[in-house]
């Protein structure tokens, strides 16, 4: 009898050095049940950073507001967006799966990399104009500033709009040329696409390549609110700025 | 001279004789005087809510982001594309000014309010089985929709299929009336099952194979058949080998129709659309019956050609292989045996084996999830690798899978690949 415990040792550490053995072959699939599991279908061409695919830009969907995301996936469902793949993925899921989606990404924290070089030098004045355009605005187009809606640091604003820094000129041109032929629409009344409207080409270009040559500031995260309107202007209406349930199902 | 007159005369009496067939075979008895209204009720409009989710009406009449069933959706077809029919009760452009009389001869006899034959488009081979109290109780649901006024756009179909006559004809070959009739032989479940599979579930629409003029087996033909231009295949409910579930417990049949997904098998496709806006809001005693009705039907071997075994070492088996540890593994297993509740094992997977690979390459090329339902509401999804990979690839990796852990399907080959991705491209 006094040998059992030896015996029974011996046998734990035999079990060990098994279970040892099957850590090590790469036999079972990492699983866990996650949302970061679930959404590898997203992960797979946006990548944590987003990430330039064959067909365009697949855009960064970490830390961009719940709100804005979960829009964008209705948007591509109900039609207000194109992209084959895009729909197709989100055409089975409900509104809750979209919305707690929407809340995975944005929940997540990632640093952003350096803003990419220009491939070609820039000309001072072109950047001056964009500058100008995104901080105030201008009247005389009726153009108000990325910054009244997008936020003082151009990291979005709560809930649902958009920060428009650490994304390519590229991609950014391609969105408000795509809004300009509505192409790309949000939910009425659509503000986005007036802007895109009035912006004249080489505005457009102006205020693209600005954007995209700047660092992200300290804080990457959305602001609570956005910068009160200057004393008389008239404030754009924005359907896309409100969380509302989808068109049906 | 004489008897050129003759042949002529006898070719005129034909054609009189076809007339008044193709005629006879188009006519109906139904009273569209009969104009009692109906006595609508909350519950009867419930009841039609209940049976337009049966019907899984919703999707094919409601386009892209805009309110239900106002029609104007683009159903592709081999002959041209026909848009669905706007059904709110609009006067002008929708069922404002039809009748419950009107509404029954369009399911029961497929034909319009102002006489003219509808396209089969509208699965009226299958919806004439509906009983009147159903049709009715669908009305009322439909006549209870706020209004909105929105024409569906001309269809746009190939002549001769664009003609009134042809469709005739068509009818006269191919479409009966029917009503459903219960077999005494069978349980209550059994018949209910039959009556929802033939008729509002229109499953035949997709799960029977269609001639050159688009005609199918009949309203409980389920051997399966592929869907043009959509590209996908519906297996046939009868044959073992394909999607039959003679041996499944029947609670695994329900599981299947109400979540999307069981231990057996995961819907994809058009028919995770059919679960997501249809089946999954139907009561446990419909789905049982359907399920009932499903597990009994007799197998049936194979309808269409097994193909070519696979060689003991087929083309491309190395590279096949080695894409499949890199791209697939990650989820599926090496040995393909999945993760239950999340990614479907390929081992042993009957969808794997499927003699038509269109819903295979359906799969690597797009991806998906299953569908969100009640039952199973945070699917897990897979990536596309339409962009990835190539034709070339997605054959290799595919034959892989058709050839490994004991299958012996038949090889995909790049040309399977290259007609879905062409036929498809989003």
């Amino acid at each position: 009898m006094p040998r059992q415990p030896v015996a029974r040792l011996y046998r734990r550490l035999l079990a060990l050095a098994l279970l040892a053995a099957c850590v090590g072959a790469p036999a079972a699939p990492k699983f866990e049940d996650s949302m970061a599991q679930r959404t590898l279908a997203c992960t797979a061409c946006h990548g944590e950073q987003g990430r330039a695919g064959p067909d365009g830009y697949y855009p960064r969907l970490a830390g961009k507001p719940a709100g804005y995301l979960y829009h964008q996936l209705l948007n591509f469902r109900d039609g207000r967006r194109h992209y084959g793949l895009m729909t197709r993925l989100v055409d089975p899921l409900s509104d809750a799966y979209l919305q707690e989606i929407a809340q995975h990404f944005a929940g997540l924290d990632l640093p952003y990399p350096p803003p990419a070089r220009p491939p070609s030098p820039t000309a001072p004045e072109l950047l001056r104009r964009g500058q100008a355009l995104a901080l105030q605005g201008d009247p005389q187009r009726r153009l108000p500033a990325c910054a009244q809606c997008h936020g003082a640091a151009l990291t979005g604003v709560l809930p649902a709009v958009p920060g428009l820094l650490g994304l390519p000129q590229d991609y950014l041109n391609a969105q408000l040329g795509a809004w300009r032929t509505q192409q790309r629409r949000a939910q009425a009344p659509d503000c986005m696409a007036q802007i895109a409207q009035r912006l004249q080409p080489e505005d457009l270009v102006a205020v693209t390549r600005w954007l995209a040559a700047q660092p992200l500031p300290v804080n990457t995260h959305p602001a609570a609110t956005a910068p009160s309107w200057p004393a008389g202007s008239e404030p754009l209406a924005c359907g896309a700025t409100t969380i509302s349930p989808g068109a049906r199902r | 001279m004489r008897r050129a007159g003759h042949a002529l005369l006898a070719l005129a009496g034909l054609l009189v004789a076809v007339s008044v067939w193709v005629w006879l075979r188009n006519t109906d008895d139904v009273d569209l005087n009969a104009t009692a209204p109906l006595a609508s009720t909350p519950a009867l409009v419930a009841r039609g809510a209940y049976l337009a989710r049966a019907g899984n009406c919703l999707p094919c009449h409601t386009p892209r982001g805009a309110a239900p069933y106002t029609g104007g959706r683009a159903i592709e077809t081999p002959f041209g594309t026909v848009f669905s029919s706007n059904l709110t009760p609009d006067a002008e452009t929708g069922l404002g000014r039809w009748t419950p009389a009107h509404f029954w001869r369009a399911l029961h006899h497929g034909r319009s309010r102002d006489g003219r034959l509808l396209y089969p488009t509208f699965p009226y081979p299958n919806t004439t089985r509906i009983t009147r109290a159903d049709a009715d109780a669908l009305f009322a649901y439909l006549q209870s929709l706020p209004p909105v006024r929105q024409a569906p756009p001309a269809n746009t179909l190939r002549w001769p299929y664009s003609s009134q006559a042809a469709l005739a004809v068509w009818r006269a070959l191919y479409f009966r009336p029917g009503e459903h009739r219960d077999d005494p032989r069978q349980s209550a479940a059994w018949n209910r099952g039959a009556y929802l599979i033939a008729g509002l579930g229109h499953c035949a629409a997709c799960h029977s194979p269609r001639n050159a003029l688009g005609a199918n087996g009949g309203p409980l033909d389920l051997s399966g058949g592929l869907m043009t231009p959509q590209n996908w295949y519906a297996p046939s409910l009868r044959d073992p080998a394909e999607s039959s579930v003679a041996d499944w417990p029947l609670a695994e049949i329900v599981r299947l129709l109400q979540t999307g997904t069981s231990t057996r098998a995961t819907v994809s496709g058009p028919m995770a659309e059919v679960v997501r806006h249809g089946t999954q809001y139907l009561s446990e005693t419909d789905l049982t019956a359907m399920a009932t009705y499903l597990q009994a039907l007799p197998s049936t071997g194979r309808r269409t050609e097994r193909g070519a075994p696979p060689p003991s070492r087929p083309s491309g088996a190395e590279r096949g292989a080695r894409l499949y540890d890199r791209h697939c593994a990650q989820c599926h297993g090496d040995q393909g045996k999945g993760v239950p509740g999340a990614y479907p094992a390929l081992a042993g997977n009957r969808a794997v084996t499927l003699a038509q690979p269109a819903n295979l390459v359906q799969m690597v090329l797009y991806g998906g999830f299953a569908p969100a339902t009640t039952g199973n509401p945070r699917p897990y999804g897979m990536p596309p690798y339409v962009l990835m990979l190539d034709d070339r690839d997605i054959a290799a990796v595919l034959t892989h899978l058709r050839t490994s852990w004991g299958h012996q399907a038949a090889e995909v080959s790049e040309l399977d690949v290259h007609r879905v991705r062409a036929a498809t491209a989003p």
